[in-house]
């Protein structure tokens, strides 16, 4: 279990509201204005960063994270590219998760213990790995669990009770809740189908709850924000690099973190943890 | 070797054949793909699910396929003798009919109430479209957008059959990029829709599956070689794309370990750092793609490649995972062929045998005179034939520079 997640958490649940959890495409449009996106991302109100890594095949991606994925392959990214940029990202700032983003092959094809030892140096803190559930993860987490990194489990809306405890055996860091059956960046959720999967969630695990998949808007992000431990948003901000993909782009995501984090930091009354969401 | 003993209980529980194989999807697709499985499982203890296949496959398909004697090819190469399975009679005129049939009378099984599939040259796509179109189920089909323009015939077959051809624009827009479509439509429509993937790949069950539904080919293939020559070949052959074929006919003949199983592979324009060929055995290395872990053409990032091929069937980067393992443990041998030999044999098979056989077992074809030749006077070869090559007279005429 990766200690900067925990100590994040914990934070968060002090000042009694959600974290916004902001993911990005490393070298998305390219290595230095991605780093410039990330070295201002904790300042703008990112609470927890995740850091995608390119794969020519996203195969549960909506079309901007498709787009993003091959802006970042065009401009020279790879996962070894990725972990540079969580490197250097962390020698600018200690204390901000940094999560990775991706699909199996490019840690199959660098190997799991290489890949653990790789995060490790970086000092990034867990990865969740979109094809590669609990029954195919058992060696990734052996040659995680020796240096403290977390694997981020996922539940869907397809979860049922008896999946969600094989998802939960072996969950570190947070459970990430994928809010819709579908791609990331499509269509949203109800606020009412949100509140009863994040409760009945706190109810199976002690882990924070983060939701995420078609969340753009500040209503939306401030909705979940008032029952889920954090929010996840991606496209909304990979739209603003696809909209200018120059040196603009910095300026642009981080507005759009600042009016998303705002959102997420308003939704509860200050200092009152929320109902049904244990104090 | 121990592993050799438990061939044909593979995959284990958990998909694997070996290495290979396993459930590597969305956790949103994980609750449906056992639940698949257990729908699987309970279709093939029901003697009412084999009847119903078989009565179609009489029919309907056109099956048993005759085992023919190709006598002039056999001459040509004074070699072993050699017998086509003729697959490439099948309706729709190909093996890709024998899985969709099964597959699609599964999902009428388990209720489900929409069909979409994945298409590369069109000829899956067909079959889907076909046995949609006789069970009454809506049928959509991924294409990549370069594919559509390549193979208009077919997509022109497809809606003529009722389906709704989705062009699929992202990535380079060919089979590859048309399974990823059709697995982001299949994460989000979870409730209604069966996936019918059209090889031997994908997560567990399908390489299983797929596996099962093609094996009438062997089945066939080995109940009519010993009624014929009284004896089982020595060696039985066919092309390797994702490899439905190959191991529908591989694998009623795998337990008899001396007939030789002998896959071939497309080497495009050659196999080599170029990447310009769709041999994923021969020339990539194992990752993880599309559900499972197999052989894969990628870079040293792990990013996947295009790969080429003249077959628009074959034009795969991966391979279905049982294909990978019997290459490991050496229990089948993975040749392949070029686009120029593949158009040789092409013209080679017409002219000899009065038969125009698809550009896929074209590819096979371009190595029978090897193996005939290793295998020797006295010795027989059985190749699948697996489809028919009417679709592909127009790729072939621009190959050879001639206008229709």
């Amino acid at each position: 279990m990766s200690v900067r997640l925990a100590s994040r958490f914990d934070a968060l649940k002090r000042e009694g509201r959600a974290g916004l959890v902001a993911y990005v495409m490393a070298s998305d449009p390219d290595h230095e204005t991605c780093f410039e996106i990330l070295r201002g991302l904790p300042t703008a109100g990112a609470d927890v960063i995740e850091l995608g890594f390119p794969f020519t095949d996203p195969m549960a991606d909506g079309p901007s994270i498709q787009k993003a994925a091959l802006r970042a392959l065009k401009a020279g990214g790879s996962l070894t590219r990725t972990l540079d940029l969580a490197r250097r990202f962390r020698e600018t700032d200690k204390d901000t998760p940094l999560i990775l983003m991706g699909y199996a092959n490019p840690i199959e094809s660098m190997g799991y213990a290489p890949f653990a030892e790789a995060m490790h140096a970086c000092g990034a803190d867990g990865v969740i790995i979109v094809d590669l559930p609990p029954e195919e993860d058992t060696a990734l987490r052996a040659a995680f669990d020796a240096h403290g990194l977390s694997i981020i489990r996922l539940a869907t809306p397809t979860t049922d009770d008896n999946r969600l405890t094989k998802v939960l055996d072996g969950a570190s860091g947070f459970l990430y809740y994928v809010s819709v059956a579908g791609v990331t960046g499509a269509n949203a959720a109800t606020a009412d189908a949100v509140r009863a999967a994040v409760s009945r969630l706190k109810r199976a695990t002690q882990l924070p709850v983060a939701v995420g998949f078609g969340v753009r808007e500040p209503e939306a992000a401030r909705e979940i924000a008032r029952t889920a431990d954090a929010v996840v948003v991606g496209s909304a901000f990979v739209d603003e690099i696809a909209a200018a993909p120059g040196p603009e782009a910095v300026e642009r995501v981080l507005r759009k973190v600042r009016i998303l984090s705002e959102a997420v930091r308003q939704a509860r009354e200050p200092g009152r943890a929320m109902e049904g969401t244990p104090a | 070797m121990d592993a050799r003993r438990n061939w044909q209980d593979l995959p284990d529980a958990e998909g694997r054949f070996g290495s290979y194989g396993g459930r590597y999807v969305a956790e949103t697709l994980m609750p449906l793909v056992l639940d698949l499985e257990r729908a699987y499982r309970d279709a093939q203890a029901d003697p009412a699910f084999a009847a119903t296949m078989a009565d179609f496959w009489t029919h309907y398909v056109g099956r048993p396929s005759p085992l023919y004697f190709a006598e002039r090819m056999t001459e040509h190469f004074g070699a072993a003798k050699i017998y086509f399975k003729r697959d490439e009679l099948n309706h729709t005129g190909a093996h890709k009919i024998n899985n969709c049939l099964g597959q699609v009378l599964l999902a009428l099984r388990m209720g489900k109430t929409r069909i979409i599939a994945e298409t590369g040259a069109g000829q899956h796509g067909v079959a889907t479209a076909t046995i949609c179109a006789r069970l009454g189920l809506p049928c959509v089909v991924f294409m990549g957008a370069t594919d559509i323009e390549r193979q208009k015939p077919n997509v022109f077959r497809m809606k003529l059959l009722g389906a709704e051809v989705r062009p699929v624009t992202s990535g380079a827009a060919t089979l590859k990029d048309a399974m990823n479509e059709a697995l982001r439509d299949w994460v989000t429509n979870v409730a209604d829709t069966f996936y019918c993937i059209g090889t031997a790949a994908g997560p567990h069950p399908y390489p299983e599956m797929v596996r099962d539904f093609q094996s009438v080919i062997g089945r066939e293939a080995r109940a009519q070689i010993l009624e014929r020559e009284g004896r089982l070949p020595d060696a039985v052959m066919a092309c390797i794309g994702g490899g439905s074929n190959a191991i529908g006919l591989f694998h009623p003949f795998i337990a008899d370990e001396n007939v030789r199983l002998i896959g071939v592979e497309a080497a495009g324009r050659g196999i080599d750092a170029r990447f310009e060929h769709s041999a994923a055995i021969n020339g990539g290395r194992p990752g993880v793609l599309h559900g499972n872990r197999t052989y894969l053409l990628q870079n040293e990032d792990g990013q996947i490649l295009e790969g080429h091929s003249i077959s628009a069937g074959l034009d795969y980067p991966g391979v279905g995972p049982e294909h990978s393992y019997l290459s490991d443990i050496g229990r089948a041998q993975y040749l392949s062929a070029t686009d120029d030999e593949a158009l040789e044999a092409f013209k080679l098979c017409a002219r000899l045998e009065g038969i125009l056989p698809a550009l896929e077992p074209s590819h096979a074809l371009a190595r029978l005179g090897d193996v005939a030749r290793e295998v020797g006077k006295g010795g027989i070869v059985i190749m699948n034939l697996c489809g028919r090559g009417d679709k592909d007279v127009f790729t072939v005429a621009e190959a050879l520079g001639v206008t229709l």
